[in-house]
């Protein structure tokens, strides 16, 4: 996969919204060990020390966490993880919805065009 | 002790001054983007670091060293021009580069010469502008250095090239050394910075970090320093 970078908004910002996704989508599940800072850097295609940032960052939210001389984890606290994910849907949902009322849809054909798109396109399968 | 200390520096030439009380620290394991634009004193500043200019005032310590032999073994330089004989092949070149450098590590390269698809048994003078440019990269980059200086050093590459390039001096680059690259093409490179100075007119006008800049200004190095320095 190729990450790419939007110059105007913080490197390690960008590598935080990377990494979430990765924590929420279970590329990396609860209580794994995560690959060193400098793996991550050369698969990001980023500097190391912006990397390490967006790891404190990860741990200051306490969704990963040091073992002194291990390395880092993902939380073991399933909570956590589930909670990020809850907001990231909710953000979704919301927007999706406020992109609708904005154009002038209702409530069940917002609803209907979910399903039909997503029949169509095949995007999310049972 | 810091990477590298410069004190008051003033350079005058021909009773015009150059660059003005510069007052810098680096420290290890950065990457810098030294950023101005055309004839602010950027190579002036860099060549005073590499003794080849002496310093009308002020100081320069280089792991507590000034410019000399001692600074010399830990600084890896990459000139704007050419100082190469082209009539060389690369091999030659390697070969000559080993023997003058302690920390010149041939089999580094060889490698990233392979991958750049460089032929060792080529002559500088046969080869493009670009190719040349990369050999010589390659050169800089394979020495073991505390500190890469990079004087414009993605001008005559291609996008693809250039990517490549940085993604080389990103995975080569080790936490005890520092790198500093100079340079007016930012949007290319600013993706790796650490920290960038902005130079103009022979002053230092600021030393920040980069994603700290870009999120009081929310808007890339290259635009804060195009609002900046607009002509």
């Amino acid at each position: 996969m190729e990450f790419t970078f939007d110059n105007n908004i913080p490197i390690y910002i960008q590598l935080l919204e990377y990494m979430k996704i990765y924590l929420i989508s279970g590329v990396f599940q609860c209580g794994e060990k995560l690959p060193s800072v400098r793996d991550f850097a050369t698969t990001f295609k980023v500097n190391p020390n912006t990397m390490q940032k967006a790891l404190a960052e990860l741990e200051n939210l306490s969704l990963i966490y040091t073992e002194r001389t291990n390395g880092k984890y993902v939380t073991k606290d399933k909570k956590t993880i589930e909670k990020l994910k809850d907001e990231y849907a909710t953000t979704l949902a919301k927007s999706y919805f406020e992109g609708m009322k904005r154009i002038g849809l209702g409530k069940a054909d917002s609803i209907q065009y979910l399903e039909r798109i997503n029949e169509k396109n095949g995007i999310i399968r049972d | 002790m810091e990477l590298l200390e410069i004190k008051g520096l003033t350079k005058v030439f021909d009773n015009k001054e150059i660059l003005t009380n510069v007052n810098l620290k680096i420290s290890r394991g950065k990457i810098i983007g030294l950023l101005g634009k055309n004839g602010v004193g950027k190579t002036t500043l860099i060549k005073l670091i590499n003794d080849l200019l002496t310093p009308t005032k002020g100081e320069i310590l280089i792991n507590g060293n000034r410019p000399g032999i001692e600074s010399k073994k830990v600084i890896s330089y990459l000139p704007e021009r050419t100082y190469l004989n082209k009539q060389m092949k690369v091999s030659e070149i390697i070969q000559y580069f080993k023997e003058f450098y302690e920390n010149f590590d041939s089999e580094k390269a060889a490698k990233l010469l392979k991958d750049l698809n460089l032929d060792m048994n080529q002559k500088l003078s046969k080869m493009s502008k670009g190719m040349q440019e990369k050999v010589q990269l390659v050169l800089v980059m394979s020495r073991n250095a505390d500190l890469y200086i990079l004087d414009e050093p993605l001008g005559g590459v291609d996008p693809a090239t250039r990517d490549y390039i940085l993604d080389t001096i990103l995975s080569n680059f080790n936490e005890k050394a520092s790198l500093i690259i100079s340079t007016h093409l930012i949007s290319d490179i600013e993706r790796i910075l650490d920290e960038v100075i902005f130079i103009d007119k022979g002053k230092i006008v600021l030393q920040s970090e980069a994603d700290k800049l870009r999120n009081k200004e929310n808007a890339s190095i290259d635009e804060i320093f195009r609002r900046k320095f607009k002509c």
